[in-house]
């Protein structure tokens, strides 16, 4: 079999002591980054291509450090988000929707195993698909012009409504919030300035980081000022930690949908780690239906957005290599390095190169294992970090935030700009409107805008073209089927069915 | 309690010794996403700077796209005035954007151009299975029916990847340029990508973005925009050969900021003499379908104007602009 002896001279490059040592190190280190609010995997890896070059490692040295330390942030999002309800990168934001409820409830320490378990399912899998069909997936990225990515983004857009299930309006508003927001900047298709009121500083548009690190965390320190600690997410306590197997195993079939998803968003360039994430919570609660509690603490509300963003994050490796375009920001930043290193991906780069590729892959491998011990017996090594009292905490959480999105651009604006998404976050929390669709809007909203006006393009300005190949009018019904669904099923299904036995009970 | 406080300490020392080094080194900024032609030559000097022993910590490359490196120029201009350790990956598609006035208002005198070490010759391709053998049958295609073709490329609309298949049908006789369909991608890499899809029916761009892809046969090339077939690719017939008299190279350099010292400019400028004279760089030339193209120094400056000069005639020419 020509993939196992590829693979197995992958582990033969990889596996030697040192580079062991740099995979525990990455891992560690990226769990960290991961965890802290306002440090993503974007960042978090290209801080440390410096470092790579100053310790002169090789390039499959460079590759082991740097994949474990984005597979670790991947990983560690879910800690800060599940614990503080303020995701620790933009991917994990989904995970906060149940992973704090189940939090507070008391079940913080099996929401983090099995948030830790679906993280290494899902990049574990997705790691196996890239093996097995990376070639053969890369041409998926062929079947999506602009009138298909146009149609998942409305897909995505359409599903957001049912998201929280308190009010759908609200939902909608934050998302339009968002959607405006996005709009902000230089526009990409004539390169003038929009809403900019003749600032240069907004000629960048928003940073999403710059926006999440300011409605999660920046709010946060509000209502924690305001209510003097008592209604602040801050403070709650991990208990003794078990594993919890009937979850895990009731979740199982979650996590492997999930996977699939999440892979799949991340081979399309430009989707993404947090568009995996976001589908995946989305066809789990759809999936589930009025059965589930999700938005309550809903175990399966917190495997699917942890399986869907780790297997993107593996997923967004393909196009990277067999194509060089990036399927996501942090990729864009390993193709980076794989250029400073003198390796072009491209379609001949599994030809040309197979001891870098199958070197990388066997690290994936390697960074997996290492990241599943360390977030799952090891995870109260991190929470520590986070279980601080709130008297020390919540000075770190400001000052890391401020930390963060300075070493983005290196400009005070982008500080004064996160201060205002406190503020309006705070507001939007008083009025009981949720925050994470307005990230969604301002995150997928550019893209989705460029879609649409290349496809405008291609087409004369013929609306039919949206709606003219059949994974478009597949995404279309899809679309229409996720914003319609809710609200008949919520006539039809008068009464929800008894929850199945071996879920959960509300703990206390 | 202790303990916990210490560890949140070497968190916090972690963390901090990261982000200290990164402040340092020399940073390079590719206004376009990875895989593209301002990464590539962002990626390749920063290397060699680095391999030469010309800065003393590798060169820290960020991606920064956007309205064809609008967003770039902005943020240089804007936050970056005064920063002597940063570098600015520049081609023909920055002075073109600078002369329609694409910048947003952002002028050419902004920033201080260093130099060019290296020409990427355009090239017009198109997928595997197009039937269009020839540039002649593209041209043909176009003139019968504009809309049945779409450009994809790596820049905004009106930007450099736009202007070669309008400089072409100019010198085919062909003059309503705004019949012609384009459509801008975040760099040479997405644009061959919906080419090969079948989205777009030709992509525009430079050698060295699609070098890869000729390679493996996903793409096939109609025509290189120089006078004489590229060394390594001599297989790919040029425009002048096929009977259209254009030639459009995009060469490949740097710019600071406008208010780093004269000492700092002429450090650069010899860093990257340093760096064009180096065997390592002719031979990633070679390997990437460049063409030499050298001019580094006071001189660059001028001839940037004229560029600017030509070019914003050449946009009213062909309706870019007014």
């Amino acid at each position: 079999m020509e993939t196992l002896a590829n693979l197995s001279m992958g582990f033969g490059v990889a596996l030697t002591p040192f580079t062991l040592f740099l995979a525990v190190a990455g891992a560690f280190l990226g769990t960290i980054i991961g965890a802290l609010p306002g440090l993503g995997p974007s960042n978090g890896v290209a801080i440390l291509i410096p470092l790579a070059f100053a310790l002169g490692l090789d390039a499959t040295q460079s590759l082991v450090l740097l994949t474990s330390v984005y597979y670790g942030c991947m990983y560690g999002g879910r800690i800060s988000s599940i614990l503080l309800n303020i995701p620790g990168d933009e991917p994990a934001m989904m995970t906060t929707l149940d992973g704090y409820p189940m939090a507070r409830q008391g079940r913080a320490g099996d929401a983090l195993v099995i948030s830790g378990v679906a993280s290494f399912m899902g990049s574990f899998l997705s790691t196996v698909g890239l093996v097995v069909i990376a070639p053969v997936l890369a041409s998926i990225a062929y079947l999506f012009g602009p009138a298909e990515y146009f149609a998942l983004y409305a897909l995505a857009f359409a599903t957001l409504g049912g998201m929280t299930s308190s009010n759908q309006a609200k939902s909608a508003f934050a998302a339009c919030l968002g959607l405006g927001l996005a709009v902000i900047g230089l526009d990409n298709a004539t390169g003038l300035p929009r809403f900019t009121g003749g600032n240069l500083h907004l000629m960048d548009g928003i940073d999403f980081l710059v926006a999440i690190v300011g409605l999660f965390a920046i709010s946060e320190i509000f209502i924690f000022i305001e209510s003097h600690g008592r209604s602040s997410a801050i403070g709650v306590t991990l208990g003794k930690l078990t594993i919890p197997w009937a979850d895990l195993k009731a979740t199982f079939a979650t996590m492997l949908r999930s996977t699939g998803l999440g892979f799949i968003a991340g081979i399309l360039p430009g989707a993404g780690a947090s568009l995996g994430s976001f589908m995946a919570y989305m066809a789990e609660k759809s999936w589930v239906g009025s059965s589930g509690r999700f938005g309550k603490g809903d175990p399966r509300g917190v495997a699917a957005p942890e399986a869907g963003n780790n297997a993107a994050a593996g997923g967004a490796m393909i196009p990277m290599l067999t194509l060089g375009v990036p399927g996501s920001g942090t990729t864009a930043v390993m193709l980076a390095l794989l250029m400073t290193l003198d390796i072009t991906p491209g379609p001949l780069l599994f030809k040309e190169q197979p001891e870098v590729v199958w070197g990388l892959i066997a690290s994936l491998f390697i960074a997996n294992v290492v990241l599943l011990v360390i977030n799952v017996p090891m995870v109260k090594l991190f929470v520590k970090i986070l279980m601080v009292p709130p008297w020390i905490l919540m000075p770190m959480v400001t000052m890391v935030s401020f930390v963060g999105i300075f070493s983005l651009s290196g400009s005070y604006f982008d500080m004064l700009v996160m201060i205002a998404f406190g503020v309006l976050g705070y507001v939007l929390r008083k009025l009981e409107v949720p925050t994470v669709p307005v990230i969604l809007g301002i995150l997928l909203g550019s893209a989705m805008e460029d879609a649409l006006r290349r496809a405008m393009v291609i087409s004369d300005g013929d609306w039919t073209y949206l709606f003219s190949t059949p994974i478009a009018l597949g995404l279309w019904l899809f679309a229409a089927g996720g914003f319609l669904a809710p609200m008949f099923l919520r006539r039809l299904v008068k009464r929800p069915p008894i929850p199945p036995s071996d879920m959960p009970l509300d703990a206390d | 309690m202790n303990k916990t406080s210490i560890r949140t300490a070497l968190g916090g020392a972690v963390l901090a010794m990261t982000l200290g080094g990164n402040a340092y080194a020399t940073e390079c900024i590719a206004p376009a996403d990875a895989g593209g032609g301002w990464d590539f030559t962002c990626r390749q000097i920063g290397k060699l700077l680095y391999d030469l022993k010309l800065v003393d910590q590798p060169v820290q490359v960020t991606n920064m796209a956007g309205a064809g490196g609008g967003v770039a120029y902005t943020h240089v201009v804007t936050k970056r005035n005064e920063d002597a350790d940063l570098i600015v990956a520049a081609s023909s598609a920055t002075t073109t954007r600078l002369a329609q006035n694409a910048y947003a208002g952002m002028t050419a005198d902004q920033v201080r151009f260093v130099g060019a070490i290296g020409g990427d010759p355009g090239v017009i391709v198109v997928a595997k299975d197009s039937p269009f053998q020839t540039l002649g049958d593209l041209v043909e295609a176009i003139k019968a029916d504009p809309a049945s073709v779409t450009f994809a490329g790596g820049s905004a609309a009106g930007g450099f990847d736009h202007l070669k298949p309008l400089m072409v049908l100019k010198a085919a006789g062909f003059t309503d340029f705004a019949s012609v369909k384009y459509i801008g991608l975040d760099g040479g890499a997405e644009a061959i990508t919906q080419t090969i899809g079948g989205f777009t029916q030709a992509m525009t761009g430079d050698m060295s973005e699609i070098s890869g892809f000729i390679k493996s046969g996903d793409v096939r090339a109609l025509a290189v925009l120089t006078a004489e077939p590229v060394p390594g690719f001599e297989e790919i017939p040029t425009a002048k050969s096929q009977g259209f008299d254009v030639e459009v190279v995009n060469w490949r350099g740097l710019y600071v900021p406008k208010g780093i010292s004269d000492e700092a400019f002429n450090g650069w400028a010899e860093k990257l003499q340093t760096v064009a004279d180096s065997a390592e760089w002719k031979q990633i030339m070679a390997d990437n379908g460049l063409a030499p193209f050298t001019k580094v120094g006071g001189d660059f400056q001028g001839w940037i104007d004229g560029v600017v000069a030509d070019t914003t005639q050449l946009s009213k020419d062909i309706g870019v602009i007014q």
